[in-house]
Parts: structure tokens; C-alpha cells; sequence
């Protein structure tokens, strides 16, 4: 069976290989796509939106359908992970406390744990000791991750970057924290329900700047129908219609990427984890 | 597009995909395909798609890694076949 999943394998990477040889060649002036669309994204992008970074216009603009669905996308595999893997804590198990002056750990059954004590503090059961280092370097690193996520988002119109980028290092910061940490802290801040409602609002900002359009009379996610509600005229209106939509992925992104970790790195229990 | 860096970091990329698919630790290979997601990023900077290869470091390099490491320390380590 192996051999014969070896077998097909090669023949389709060859057949593969083989037919990639029809492709235009990397930067070929004569490809289709090089001589229809190309052109005039790189003439028109800024006379028809004020954007310099054409992939910005192209992603959130011209082809602004596909990155609606892409967003859906992310939405429906959170989704997916939270309907999959997420079961309800059970009552019963036990927990173990670790007593801090004197270091020793112990076992709790039933429900008699000792909340709100000071000296007891829950660990995980695979614990390992407090890092110093660790810690204060990711304290102090997530941060300027954050700082840099809002930066790549607000200026995807100018430089490489935009939602999907800025989202997913918004949701690595808070990753980072549960990794650096312990996951009952980094839930206690960013929760699961806010992780829920953040993703849907996401998805609907996106959907709903296009709906907007749809209400004033244009098409669906023509941004520059927006412009006597943002004061400006047509053009700019979709350069600030891209900004719009622009955090609504960043939303949608962050919240899913930090809800499919949870339910991930705790087996759906969201007690304890890596 | 200079060829030999092109040259060094394609061979790199097959390398990691190779190793990632054959080596018989679930936590190498899940570093393994983080690291054949940051050659293939560096491969996307070298050809000047930057916002392509963002997004490859973000999610192929950074997260998914995490992801694929929070699912081995679920399950054993070695592969069964």
C-alpha cells in the first residue's frame, strides 16, 4: 500500500512538473497576465483609489469579493475548531494547586478548591517551573509586536501589509502570552466569547461596508458610494473603504487565530495547556 | 532576481519538505515546516512579492507552527508508521 502511494505520488509530481513547463516564465512581458491586467492595475490604481501599494487596491478593492470569502473562510475554520474540539469542563476532575512558600504541590478533588487563597496558586499538570527570562522577554516583546500589527494594518495602503498580516500578529502577541504564561491567564484577558464576537464582527464590518454601498444606491463593496458619508470624494472614499475593510479582516483574523489556539493547545477542555 | 541565492534557498525549501515528511518526530517535523515556511518566504521576498511573503512568515512560519506544536503536545511524539 505504501509503494503504491510512493508509485502515485511520483507519477502526479512529474505529470505536475511536466506541465508547469507551458507556464509564462517569471516576469514574462507576454504572459496573458502581463499583457490585460496587470497594465492596468499599475496605470489606474492610483488615479481610481489613492492607494499606493497596488496589491493593497488589487486584495481589498478590485478583487474585493475573494477577500471577503477569504475572511468567511478563516471565520468557518474557527468555526470548524471550536464545533470540533470543544467540550464542556467537566466537574469533577481534579485540579492540582501548588503551595508557594513551601513549593509543595498538591492534588484537589471534588470541588473543594482553595479559590482566592494567596498562597495556593493552579498549575497545569504537566507544570514547569517559572522562567524569569522567558517571561520578561516576552512581556516585554508583546508589546511592540502589537505596536507593529497596528502599524502594518493602518499603513497596508503604503507598504506591504494590511488585515490578514496585521491580524495574525495581533493574534501571535496574545498567543505568545499563553505560551509564555500559562493559557488561564491569556483567557482571562481575551476570553472566548470576545474571541467569538470580535470574529463575527470582523466579517461583518467587511460584509457590511458592502452592504452600505449596496443601501446608497451602487454595487456591492463599491467603496466610492461612500463617499458623502466619509466627507470625501470618490476616490479617497476607497482608499478609506479599503482602510475599513482592512481592520474588519484584521478583527476577524486575530480573533479566530487566537480561538483556534485555545481550543488547540487545551483539547477543546480551555482548562489548561501549553 | 539573482540566480544562485534563488538556486541556494530552492534547494533549501526541498530539503526542509523532504526531511519534514520523512524524519519520524512529530515536534521536528512541525519546526521542520516552519522552516521550509520561512525559505519559502525568503523565496517570495527574492522574487519581490513582499506582501505574499509577509504573509507566508506570519501564518506559515509563525502560527502555524504553533499550531502544529500545540497538536503534537497532545499526541505522542513519534509517528506510528
Amino acid at each position: 500500500m505504501k509503494i503504491l502511494g510512493k508509485i502515485t505520488i511520483t507519477i502526479c509530481g512529474l505529470l505536475l512538473l511536466f506541465f508547469t513547463s507551458d507556464f509564462p516564465d517569471w516576469g514574462d512581458v507576454n504572459s496573458p497576465a502581463s499583457t490585460h491586467l496587470s497594465p492596468y492595475f499599475i496605470e489606474h490604481t492610483i488615479e481610481d483609489t489613492a492607494v499606493p501599494n497596488i496589491v493593497t487596491s488589487v486584495l481589498a478593492d478590485y478583487r474585493g469579493y475573494d477577500t471577503m470569502f477569504e475572511t468567511t473562510v478563516i471565520l468557518t475554520a474557527g468555526l470548524a475548531c471550536f464545533l470540533l474540539l470543544r467540550i464542556p469542563r467537566k466537574d469533577s476532575i481534579h485540579r492540582y494547586y501548588r503551595h508557594e512558600p513551601t513549593g509543595v504541590t498538591i492534588r484537589v478533588e471534588g470541588d473543594r478548591y482553595p479559590k482566592g487563597s494567596n498562597v495556593f496558586t493552579r498549575i497545569d499538570s504537566s507544570w514547569v517551573p517559572y522562567d524569569l527570562i522567558i517571561n520578561f522577554t516576552c512581556r516585554l516583546l508583546i508589546h511592540f509586536i502589537q505596536l507593529f500589527a497596528l502599524y502594518v494594518v493602518a499603513h497596508g495602503h503604503h507598504s506591504p501589509g494590511g488585515g490578514f498580516q496585521g491580524g495574525v500578529l495581533l493574534g501571535a502577541s496574545v498567543i505568545l502570552f499563553a505560551i509564555s504564561g500559562n493559557l488561564r491567564a491569556a483567557i482571562k484577558r481575551f476570553g472566548e466569547k470576545t474571541a467569538a464576537i470580535l470574529s463575527s464582527t470582523g466579517v461583518f464590518i467587511y460584509a457590511g461596508a458592502g452592504a452600505l454601498c449596496l443601501f446608497i444606491g451602487e454595487q456591492f463593496l463599491n467603496y466610492s458610494a461612500l463617499g458623502p458619508l466619509l466627507g470625501t470624494d470618490r476616490i479617497m472614499a476607497r482608499s478609506h473603504g479599503i482602510l475599513i475593510v482592512e481592520i474588519g479582516v484584521a478583527m476577524a483574523v486575530m480573533a479566530v487565530m487566537i480561538w483556534i489556539y485555545y481550543n488547540l493547545s487545551s483539547a477543546g477542555k480551555q482548562d489548561e495547556g501549553l | 532576481m539573482i540566480w544562485p541565492i534563488d538556486l541556494i534557498i530552492l534547494g533549501l525549501v526541498i530539503v526542509s519538505a523532504v526531511a519534514a515528511i520523512t524524519v519520524k518526530d512529530l515536534l521536528s517535523a512541525a519546526v521542520l515546516l516552519g522552516a521550509y515556511s520561512f525559505l519559502l518566504c525568503l523565496l517570495w521576498a527574492v522574487m519581490g512579492a513582499v506582501d505574499v511573503a509577509f504573509t507566508e512568515a506570519t501564518v506559515g512560519a509563525g502560527v502555524s507552527t504553533v499550531f502544529c506544536v500545540a497538536a503534537v503536545f497532545h499526541t505522542t511524539r513519534r509517528t506510528k508508521d
